[in-house]
């Protein structure tokens, strides 16, 4: 027997059903969706902002040496010319930036143990690299009793 | 077909088209405007690193610098960056000894090692921004992506922590910042070099070993970096299109 | 560090995916397998195997809704889960999967269920009082034309569904599969024969459900097991099995081969920390027992009482092993490191929310839905043969 139109009833009551679910979705869509998501590629462009807005901790060295000309000068004519500020000082954003850089007082790095960092001697350091064994090699006292000057450490 | 059943087909099928046209229609309308440029255009750029395994000293700057801008919680075993030391006998390449403690954080011990043929050297490893990135492929919501600018960046405003980009990534570089219960990586300090600073894993380096790179600059040191070196990528047979340069890197790396 | 031999990664140490993540692969595929069962009935014509249609059809509809939970609660921030539907990233094999899920849900399953049982829900309707004539009502969706015409259309509507369906299901679970095949950078989940191994496992545990089910469901009715039904059912999971384990064994041989640069560390994962889970439950315990077991029925004549006794225990044996598998697959996946020199272990705990009693929790819960569902339509009494009643 041919399906008469009432027969189609509840299949269109279904279908209904359905496209209020898809209108649902859409509406969704339009609002959850972040502002302008797939302008640059299949992601929220506002990310890449969001990923620039971090604080700095490290300053730079090109910071540094705007006020400390006189070390960078003296850094510059020895071994550790490209040994950054930040390196051996630590971070310092929050001495570089703000008003007042006294306000942050940096601390001087320990003239022993931050010297035995990068060059305590090991079998798996480069061998071109000035290394030495810290037990043998004036085994006490700073490291600055010699190397008077860190920023140029030659022993003059 | 009987007249009936077209009729409601036909009407159906209008009712649909239009409210989808409808709400993206709306959706336009609510986006407003695009956003105003920021000074820095990317088009300008494209970031890499150049990486240099004769010079690494295995003293754990980056490490503790990276920890240090970008508040990583390697105790939690989170590493944004680490460094690897192998022990490779030549007689055995297959197999080196390889050790990453703390992920170098505090550089390494001394080991004794009483066979002076073996070969000794570090490997500093990071996101690799990867051109072609797996993670970015397999990421079901777009919340990492790579930057017009070449830098691989999460959305942790976004992203569903379902950990499915840590699966893909075949360097481990990525992990879940249980802070943000999301996946966190390195950003190549995206806020630093958007900025004309550099990483803060570059900056500290004592020895030049890392050096962010601009590809799109003529001027900066990679291209001589590229030309004058033997350079490799880690793991080239997955074609990731990884832009961390390594010059020196031995075969026995993984 | 503890757990950790050799070198991994220093990211590596914890594990991404846990057991809930096992548990998903091995829902849907329960989904997947009663789907197909369900389809040799309605559109290949295997009359035997109809006391089990309405059931198979039922029980994927339960375990399809438990099935986005595990996921759920292993989620970093669940709330923001739609936006997989929202913005879903079409490169993402999980992305593309929730339109697969969604699509199975509502085009096939429950349309195909509605479809099938709308005229004892009608019925029910007019039969009911309360709350419960509102819940059939619904259902019914206030309409109540169950005329010979309507139900002729609705039979034939339904064909088309489950020929749709099937291809659908195979989708279903294929998809899964290529969620862990599609990943380059893992070499245990990386092989393109990874969608049809979990496609033939997902139905062979199916099966195995359904008769399991069926022979409970018997007992609780106390009602006697069609013979003829369970036969069949049971042939074909021992085909379904044959070909899954051969896939499997396909795929360990040519590794064992080929011997690439992974062989090595994944072959000393499986006899070290994958030993028990993999070689003695999965391929011992789990699949050549059961296959040795079933395929003793298909060749000795047995009585009735010894054939079902072995079809229980053999489809017991089949869910712990495809279960193994699943366990196998995302917890071995994720045992080694990447750079092949070491291995971390799983320590999975047991009341967090990732541990093990949300996951028996998960387990059960489908049956507690199947229950109401079976409560509300039944799937026997349509046009059944009336079954003798044990003595």
């Amino acid at each position: 027997m041919e399906p008469r139109p009432s027969d189609y009833r509840h299949l269109v009551r279904m279908a209904g059903l359905f496209v209020v679910g898809i209108t649902v979705f859409l509406l969704l869509r339009s609002f959850f969706v972040p502002k302008n998501f797939g302008l640059l590629g299949h992601y929220n462009p506002g990310a890449l902002q969001q990923n620039m807005d971090h604080p700095l901790k490290f300053a730079g060295q090109a910071v540094c040496v705007a006020c400390h000309s006189e070390q960078a000068d003296v850094r510059a004519k020895g071994r550790h010319a490209r040994v950054a500020c930040e390196s051996c000082h630590g971070a310092l954003a929050s001495h570089a930036q703000g008003d007042n850089p006294s306000t942050v007082k940096p601390q001087k790095p320990d003239p022993r143990t931050t010297c035995i960092i990068c060059h305590t001697a090991s079998i798996s350091k480069p061998k071109a690299f000035p290394q030495v064994d810290p037990a043998e090699h004036a085994p006490e006292g700073p490291c600055t009793a010699c190397h008077v000057q860190p920023h140029s450490p030659k022993i003059v | 077909m009987n007249q009936d059943r077209r009729t409601f087909l036909g009407q159906t099928g209008k009712l649909l088209i239009l409210s989808a046209s409808a709400a993206l229609a709306w959706e336009h309308v609510l986006a407003g405007t695009p956003e105003n440029a920021p000074n820095y255009n990317f088009k300008d750029h494209w970031w890499g690193m150049a990486i240099d395994i004769e010079k690494c000293i295995g003293c754990g700057t980056c490490v503790r610098a990276c920890k240090t801008e970008n508040d990583v919680l390697l105790e939690d075993g989170n590493f944004r960056t680490w460094v690897e030391r192998y022990v490779v006998d030549p007689a055995d390449l297959d197999h080196p000894r390889v050790e990453s403690p703390s992920g170098g954080y505090a550089g390494f011990h001394e080991r004794e090692v009483k066979d002076t043929n073996l070969k000794m050297f570090f490997v500093p490893k990071l996101c690799n921004h990867c051109d072609h990135s797996p993670c970015v492929q397999v990421c079901p919501v777009g919340a990492t992506f790579e930057s017009p600018d070449g830098v691989v960046l999460v959305d942790k405003t976004y992203c569903l922590g379902c950990r499915y980009c840590v699966q893909a990534c075949p360097y481990g570089c990525r992990f879940i910042d249980r802070r943000t219960e999301t996946v966190d990586k390195c950003s190549l300090c995206y806020h630093r070099i958007t900025k004309g600073l550099t990483t803060a894993c570059c900056e500290t380096c004592p020895t030049g070993a890392r050096a962010l790179a601009d590809l799109k600059d003529p001027r900066d040191p990679i291209h001589a970096f590229l030309r004058d070196h033997k350079v490799q990528v880690l793991k080239p047979q997955m074609a990731t299109g990884s832009k961390m340069y390594y010059n020196g890197l031995d075969g026995s790396v993984r | 560090m503890n757990g950790v031999e050799g070198f991994i990664y220093p990211n590596e140490i914890e594990l991404q995916w846990s057991v809930l993540i096992v548990l998903y692969p091995f829902i849907t595929g329960l989904v997947a397998g009663a789907f197909i069962l369900a389809s040799l009935e309605r559109v290949f014509n295997v009359e035997a195997v109809k006391p089990t249609y309405r059931l198979a059809l039922l029980t994927a509809l339960a375990f399809l809704l438990v099935a986005p939970l595990p996921l759920q609660i292993h989620l970093g921030h669940p709330e923001r889960s739609l936006e997989m539907y929202l913005t879903p990233h079409t490169t993402s094999a999980m992305a593309m999967f929730g339109f697969v899920y969604l699509w199975y849900l509502m085009v096939v399953l429950v349309l195909e269920i509605w479809l099938d049982y709308r005229r004892e829900i009608v019925l029910k309707w007019r039969a009911s009082q309360g709350w419960l004539r509102t819940v059939y009502g619904a259902m019914a969706l206030w309409s109540d034309n169950i005329s010979d015409s309507a139900l002729k259309l609705d039979d034939r509507i339904g064909k088309t569904l489950t020929v749709i369906g099937i291809p659908s299901a195979f989708l279903l679970h294929g998809y899964v599969g290529f969620i862990f095949g599609s990943i380059k950078a893992n070499p245990w989940w990386s092989t393109p024969l990874m969608p049809i191994v979990f496609l033939f496992s997902a139905i062979t545990s199916g099966v195995a459900c359904i008769l399991l089910l069926y022979f409970v469901t018997c007992w609780y009715r106390k009602v006697t097991v069609d013979m003829r039904c369970v036969d069949t059912v049971s042939k074909y999971l021992f085909y379904a099995f044959v070909v899954d384990f051969t896939l499997e064994m396909v795929d360990l041989i040519q590794r064992i081969y080929v011997s690439d640069e992974s062989f090595r560390a994944l072959d000393f994962m499986v006899h070290t920390k994958l030993f028990t889970s993999q070689i003695v439950v999965q391929i011992l315990v789990g699949t050549v027992l059961p296959i040795a077991m079933l395929g003793v029925t298909q060749l000795v004549r047995m009585k009735e009482a010894a054939r079902r006794a072995i079809y229980v225990m053999a489809g017991t044996l089949t869910l712990i092993g495809i279960f193994a598998m699943r366990w196998n697959v995302v917890i071995g996946g994720q045992l080694f490191s990447k750079s092949f020199l070491g291995y971390t272990s799983y320590k999975m705990e047991f009341a967090t929310r990732e541990g093990l009693l949300p996951s028996i929790l998960l387990m059960i819960l489908p049956f507690g839905i199947l229950w109401v569902l079976i409560r509300l339509l039944p799937p026997w009494g349509h046009d059944e043969q009336p079954n003798v009643k044990r003595a």
